[in-house]
């Protein structure tokens, strides 16, 4: 039987909650310590690791809104999602290569300048993979989650496995996208820059890049630019559009949203198709990062960006990102100083450290249940 | 009172028929070699889903760390079986047997410390044990090293079978041991988590375990689980006996404590944390106590699944397919052992091996694209699992029957 | 008046007890004492801070501020399973049971701490256990018999009409053996007649089981009947406390259910209808 502590020292460790607080403590001093140590070690290397990390993390961020999304709103950890991201990058693989749907718009007003002419095939090839992602996940939706709306939510979860594994195994039969590594051809050219103490410039291809400097790529500018609007387009879609409105009272509380006269099926279908389309254009973005196709490519990214939703918040759109962003940097700055293999390790300790200090994310509301 | 009831009876019976049947026709290799293993890997795959179904459907916490405690449980016994058979030395035996003895009494004397203390938070008391078992787990090695030598001259003097068995039967328990440890550990901060967020978090720690594994020679320092390579040279000691006598033992044990008033408080926290925890049912305690005994056999069916094949690979954990055991015990219908038991055979015989013979040749990778889509006819027409809640007599709880009390009765017509 | 004669000993005290959330004063500066062997009410419009209080007494919430003494021990902040083995129970307001077990098993997982055997008999089933299985059993039985639902224990509890599941969820409460019982609102979405039955209910299970009851109700009328003190709330404070006679002419009470200003207003009915 509990009882009042006596003992003074006992009294003070219960009240400041010190051990607990020390344990994060020495956890976080060592990895500021690590963290510092590389940076005035050699500055460039670690600022080049934080760029690439943001990369990833802009690309994470956009599969985390739709998990993020799609949990918000249903309460279902959407496992098939990842694999919908492989589905964006192999459409654009093939609107690509087969297709030349890049060159479109090259090739039908040849006289255009070639950059904007660029830049609009490449954006036509994202629209692409983004429309096939939400029909796809739209979909899915219909056959294998709205028949459970009523059942157990794990039935749900099941059928979710049930659709990342056909998914994939799907994907990897011959005749469809083949169980092999494929080499994606980018819709543009690489163009990188480096900056440093020895000022800004090109990078000429063969020719290696100054010392102590940060390379960066078009591909960057890209991702972070193409990231960045989608975000803004979602914010706008679900804080000042009718169906926005609708997806919030849906996710807020779904009997009372139908009682007021919203569609909810439609709304959930909405939002999973909205959702895959983000995940689509993520797709096509990281297919054009790291040019390099394959069947399972979805799930590391899918599961990376899921821890990357709940450690902002799930539910949160900010969150999300803000998650996203932190897995990006944790992944390149562990794989760079501790070691590759052992990144996956550090994403998901990173989780439960966060889980452990605010136990509904960074950005999570913590809604205490009406007894 | 030494009646034995009839649905016992007939368990009893039913148990030793299917053994008997199995151990026959497999002797007179009628069931050849690739159903036995099959069988031997649905028995293994039965006593995992049932420690999930313990903690997910009893106990209702939405757990998807149980491939993480299998593999620990697999990696520990093989480990212990190998230096015994190939380096002929008992000191993985000793080591992990003092380890898993020292972390015990640490935990149970931690334990009876934080509970004095009032209001602790979890962290604190988190800290509290790791510092305490680091220390312990530093102690049993150098106590296990010590008594290494002496040990395995004992174990010498059996004859070399029984020695081997008895380090076999010894290396399953301690991996269930351990991986129960493991779990204890991992369990206090984060069962605080509401479900879906334990979830995430037992999810994690199968990644980091599988990564873990993936690097066990160099970051571990295990040579002999060779990392991502895989772990051979474990002995094949795991036949359909052994499967058997835990399978029985597993379910016997669920069974009793499931019709106990410690099952009953298990399930209660399922049914309503808050009505559960105003009612005096200790929950975080029985949290804990769950998640401890499903791990522990987890880890004790990972011991198992080592000695099948003779071969461990860090894939095997991989979460994708840690999914299974979630998968099996959906399937079987939460909260039902014997749903349990009969989807891990099903499971087993349908994705193992009704699939790999059905699929023509040339359509061998079709086998992962039918699995999902019977997964997902199942789930669409029996969302509730195969026996939804439904037990087999011996299993079920019995309601007993009113004892005929008049003058109680003549109180309550007075009250009504 | 004729309760405070008998036993003066305070079993349940509140003292300046307050539950803040963010800026919501749910429940500020209450003092509540309740004698041993009473039979109390609280009664106060929604929303009042009722619930509160029962949420921080069990240990669910922590008290912001104040004190929580029972038995001569503060309880304020312990874990609600603690706080029950101590000897408080309660029900819920919207009915909390344990919808897919049966009738009999609701009340055993109550009985679970008098259980009398250890783990590891119940694991081998051995004689311990079934003896002391037994003797839990029939001794749920009979808290069964005692709500006259002993036909019913088989039965899945959710599939109990509404007037039973209450009332299991008393007999829930008083199987985890309680010096006192907080009931939470027991007659909510009754007929008066069923309301009136519930009512001598616990007061016969008050002196069968020596209890001490504290009742939540915002029905003035039900209290009244059977509670010898009243504490009225009103936004998280205690605006008047006494029989039910006091309360029911108390100012701050009128005004709180009806309004500001009925108090004129009612006076002025009571004239003239003595007219």
């Amino acid at each position: 039987m509990e009882r009042k502590n006596q003992n003074p020292i006992i009294q003070w460790i219960v009240k400041t909650k010190i051990l607990g607080i020390l344990f994060f403590v020495v956890i976080g001093a060592f990895v500021i310590y690590a963290l510092g140590q590389a940076l005035t070690n050699n500055p460039s290397l670690f600022l080049q690791q934080v760029v690439n990390g943001l990369q990833l993390g802009f690309v994470y961020a956009l599969i985390a809104l739709g998990y993020t999304m799609i949990y918000g709103i249903v309460r279902l950890i959407n496992f098939a999602h990842g694999d919908v991201f492989m589905v964006g990058a192999f459409t654009s693989f093939f609107t690509i290569s087969r297709f030349n749907l890049h060159l479109w718009f090259q090739n039908l007003f040849p006289s255009f300048p070639a950059m904007p002419a660029q830049i609009i095939g490449a954006i036509t090839v994202v629209l692409a993979s983004m429309a096939i992602c939400a029909l796809l996940a739209f979909t899915i939706e219909k056959i294998a989650y709205k028949p459970l709306r009523e059942a157990p939510r794990i039935s749900a979860l099941i059928t979710a496995i049930g659709i990342s594994f056909f998914l994939e195994y799907f994907g990897a039969l011959n005749f469809v996208f083949t169980p092999n590594y494929i080499t994606y051809k980018r819709p543009f050219e690489v163009k990188s820059w480096f900056i440093g103490p020895s000022g800004f410039g090109t990078i000429e291809s063969g020719v290696t890049s100054p010392s102590n400097s940060i390379i960066f790529s078009n591909i960057f500018v890209i991702i972070v630019l193409a990231s960045l609007s989608l975000l803004l387009v979602l914010q706008y879609i679900v804080k000042r559009t009718k169906i926005g409105k609708a997806m919030r009272a849906v996710a807020y509380d779904k009997p009372t949203a139908r009682l007021m006269g919203i569609n909810s099926d439609a709304v959930i279908s909405i939002t999973f198709a909205l959702g895959a389309a983000l995940a689509g254009a993520a797709g096509v973005l990281y297919a054009i990062a790291y040019p390099q196709v394959y069947f399972t490519m979805g799930i590391i990214p899918g599961m990376k960006a899921f821890v990357a939703a709940v450690v902002g918040g799930i539910g949160s759109i900010p969150g999300a990102f803000i998650g996203a962003l932190i897995m990006g940097q944790a992944e390149t700055l562990s794989a760079a100083y501790i070691s590759t293999p052992m990144r996956d390790a550090i994403a998901f300790s990173l989780l439960v450290i966060v889980l452990l200090i605010r136990p509904k994310g960074i950005m999570g509301e913590i809604a205490s249940e009406k007894v | 009172m030494k009646k034995i009831n009839k649905s016992t009876i007939f368990f009893l019976i039913g148990a030793a028929l299917v053994y008997v049947i199995v151990q026959t026709l497999a002797s007179l290799k009628i069931i050849n070699t690739f159903w036995e293993t099959i069988l031997l890997l649905a028995g293994v795959m039965a006593i995992v889903s049932l420690g999930l179904n313990l903690i997910y459907g009893f106990n209702g916490q939405f757990s998807l760390g149980q491939y993480g405690f299998y593999a620990i449980g697999a990696y520990t016994a093989a480990d212990i079986t190998y230096r015994w058979t190939q380096l002929h030395s008992a000191e993985g035996l000793t080591v992990v047997f003092f380890i898993a003895i020292l972390t015990a009494i640490t935990i149970v004397v931690v334990q009876k410390a934080v509970s004095k203390i009032r209001g602790l938070d979890t962290l604190s008391a988190f800290a509290m044990y790791l510092a305490v078992v680091l220390a312990a787990i530093f102690a049993a090695v150098k106590l296990g090293q010590l008594v290494a030598n002496p040990i395995t001259a004992l174990l010498n003097l059996l004859p070399a079978k029984t020695a081997q068995m008895i380090v076999y039967v010894i290396a399953i328990i301690l991996g269930g041991a351990i991986a129960a440890e493991v779990s204890f550990l991992y369990g206090l901060p984060i069962l605080t988590l509401g479900s879906d967020y334990f979830g995430i978090a037992t999810l994690g720690f199968t990644i980091i375990v599988k990564v873990l594994l993936d690097n066990s020679d160099t970051m571990l320092g295990f040579q002999e689980m060779k990392g991502a390579r895989g772990m051979i040279g474990i002995p094949k000691l795991t036949n359909w006996t052994w499967i058997f006598i835990f399978l029985f033992l597993t379910i016997v044990f669920i069974r009793n404590l499931l019709n106990s008033s410690y099952g009953r408080a298990i399930v209660s926290i399922r049914e309503d944390e808050t009505a559960a925890t105003s009612m005096g049912i200790n929950v975080p305690f029985y949290k804990t106590i769950t998640f401890v005994i499903g791990s522990f056999l987890a880890g004790m069916a990972g011991g198992l699944y080592a000695h099948v094949n003779g071969f461990l690979h860090p894939n095997t954990f991989s979460f994708v397919k840690s999914f299974d055991p979630l998968i099996i015990v959906v399937f079987g219908g939460l909260g039902s052992v014997t749903g349990t038991v009969t989807a891990s055979f099903g499971w087993a015989l349908v994705l193992e091996g009704v699939l790999r013979l059905v699929l023509p040749d040339g359509f061998e990778t079709w086998r992962y694209v039918v699995y999902p889509i019977l997964l997902l006819i199942m789930m669409l027409l029996k969302p509730n699992g195969l026996f939804g809640n439904y037990e087999i007599p011996f299993i079920r709880s019995i309601v007993p029957p009113l004892k005929d009390k008049a003058n109680n009765e003549k109180k309550s017509e007075e009250v009504a | 008046m004729m309760a405070d004669n008998k036993n003066k000993t305070p079993i349940l005290e509140l003292r300046k007890l307050c539950r803040y959330f963010g800026g919501l004063k749910a429940v500020h500066e209450v003092d509540l004492v309740l004698e041993a062997h009473a039979l109390n009410g609280l009664i106060g419009p929604n929303g009042s801070g009722k619930t509160t209080i029962f949420n921080v007494i069990t240990g669910i919430y922590e008290p912001t501020a104040g004190e929580v003494i029972f038995d001569g021990q503060s309880i304020g902040g312990l874990n609600p399973y603690v706080i029950n083995q101590m000897g408080i129970a309660r029900t819920f307001q919207n009915i909390r049971l344990f919808p897919n077990l049966t009738v009999l098993d609701n009340v055993r997982i109550a009985y679970h701490p008098y259980a009398g055997y250890g783990m590891n008999d119940a694991v081998l089933h051995n004689g311990k256990f079934n003896q002391k299985e037994r003797e839990l059993t029939e001794k749920a039985q009979d808290f069964l018999r005692v709500f006259n639902l002993q036909d019913r224990q088989a039965e899945i509890a959710k599939n109990l009409p509404y007037g039973e599941q209450r009332r299991l969820e008393i007999a829930r409460a008083l199987a985890s053996n309680p010096k006192v019982l907080l009931l939470d609102e027991p007659a909510a979405g009754m007929n008066p007649n069923e309301a009136t039955n519930l009512m001598e209910l616990i007061h016969f299970i008050r002196g069968k089981f020596d209890l001490t009851v504290l009742l939540i109700e915002h029905q003035m009328r039900v209290v009244m009947g059977i509670c010898e003190k009243i504490t009225v709330m009103d936004f998280g404070e205690v605006i008047a406390r006494g029989t039910a006679q006091e309360v029911q002419r108390d100012k701050h009470v009128i005004e709180a259910y009806l309004g500001p200003g009925a108090d004129e207003l009612s006076k002025q009915y009571l004239k003239e209808k003595a007219k």
